[in-house]
């Protein structure tokens, strides 16, 4: 092995471990919020360790996964939040303009 | 509308030399209908849903790049805060929520300006009035004023803020 | 050994630094993920020491790759990080705001009575 491949292998330990404790608080999380944070921090950490790997097995494939990984990691995010705000995902940009919530939205979760 | 061609123009060159670069052939044959293809949909569908100005066409004010060098320290040094509050055996915090004006109007120095307060850690914007943001504070050491209006002058000397 | 590969071997040595510094932020990051007492602090930990984490830690995957398609590739995703990650923090932050998640207001030490935090 050399120098540069336990260098990878090391920090690719660190973020499977930074991960596992991204999924304790996802099952864990109180409310939803706290599940949804987990998931994006999760998501993030699966882009770093994609990009290590690619490095330290030298297939540079992996690097484009990371890429679309980090794209769609951002959509979903939005997404989910979009759909538990509205409670569907056709809401127009324009319905969604009022920069104050209505005084009858703020209960809930 | 001579502007919107301009930024359709620059938007198709940018998509183009990401293209370019990500496929790794460069511009030669293999799968160029594709690329073209996928060029044109896009290009296509930004214009169909209005999202075509000058906030979409990806350009780079090179006045930002000192801002982004002054942002970094800023951001180094906030971590090492929250990471010295982290890793402390016992855990002392007084989370805060506080207000701070901003007289910005221009729409891409407000979201520059709420963006930095959440990269760097200990601040986090969490709703965009007229006149001002929110902020959640980790602990009340990251929320002086006086820091707030550094940013902000820094803001409007990186943007120019050229008015609404 | 001649200078090219002490050269080399110093770049490599740079590299591995900063990405076990990376690696170590994103690390204490979720840690203080866990051990933070609710939902709005545990946002700082979570969205922001792991971007500073993730650009360190491509910064040296680029030293490591020296100057090919691959750094390209890899400064991109650091861009497309960079980018995002505030924002969608900041929409986790002000979905939860405008729903009403009332946030932890008081002075709070970790080793008091737990059953408050939610």
């Amino acid at each position: 092995m050399t120098f540069t491949a336990i260098i990878d292998f090391t920090v690719g330990l660190m973020l499977v471990g930074a991960m596992l404790l991204m999924l304790v608080r996802l099952f864990i999380g109180p409310t939803l919020y706290d599940r949804v944070l987990a998931v994006n921090a999760f998501g993030a950490k699966i882009v770093l360790f994609l990009a290590v790997f690619a490095l330290a097995v030298g297939r540079a494939d992996s690097l484009d996964i990371a890429l679309l990984y980090a794209l769609i990691n951002f959509v979903a995010t939005i997404a989910i939040l979009k759909f538990f705000s509205y409670r569907s995902l056709e809401v127009a940009l324009d319905d969604m303009k009022p920069a104050r919530p209505r005084d009858d939205a703020g209960e809930g979760v | 509308m001579t502007r919107k061609w301009l930024y359709g123009v620059t938007l198709t060159l940018v998509l183009t030399a990401l293209w370019a670069l990500l496929s790794g052939y460069g511009l030669k044959q293999p799968l160029l209908s594709l690329g073209v293809f996928s060029i044109v949909v896009t290009v296509w569908m930004t214009i169909r849903m209005g999202l075509l100005d000058g906030e979409s066409t990806p350009y780079l004010r090179l006045r930002y790049l000192a801002y982004w060098g002054w942002l970094a320290r800023e951001i180094v040094k906030a971590n090492i805060a929250v990471l010295r509050i982290v890793l402390a055996p016992v855990i002392e915090i007084k989370p805060v929520v506080t207000r701070t004006p901003v007289t910005l109007t221009d729409d891409v120095a407000r979201a520059t300006l709420a963006n930095s307060y959440t990269l760097t850690p200990g601040t986090v914007t969490m709703e965009i009035e007229e006149g001002g943001f929110i902020l959640h504070g980790l602990d009340e050491s990251f929320c002086g004023q006086e820091g707030f209006r550094t940013f902000e002058r820094k803001v409007k000397a990186a943007t120019g803020e050229r008015g609404a | 050994m001649d200078w090219m590969s002490v050269l080399q071997f110093a770049v490599h040595l740079v590299s591995a630094a900063l990405m076990l510094t990376g690696a170590g932020i994103v690390l204490a990051g979720a840690v203080g993920v866990i051990r933070l007492p609710d939902f709005y602090t545990r946002m700082h930990a979570a969205g922001m020491t792991d971007t500073l984490g993730a650009e360190l830690i491509i910064l040296g995957l680029i030293l490591q790759a020296g100057f090919t398609l691959v750094s390209v590739k890899l400064a991109l995703l650091g861009l497309i990080i960079f980018l995002t990650s505030p924002t969608a923090t900041h929409a986790v932050a002000n979905a939860a705001y405008r729903s009403g998640l009332k946030p932890l207001l008081r002075r709070w030490r970790s080793d008091e009575n737990r059953e408050d935090a939610a």
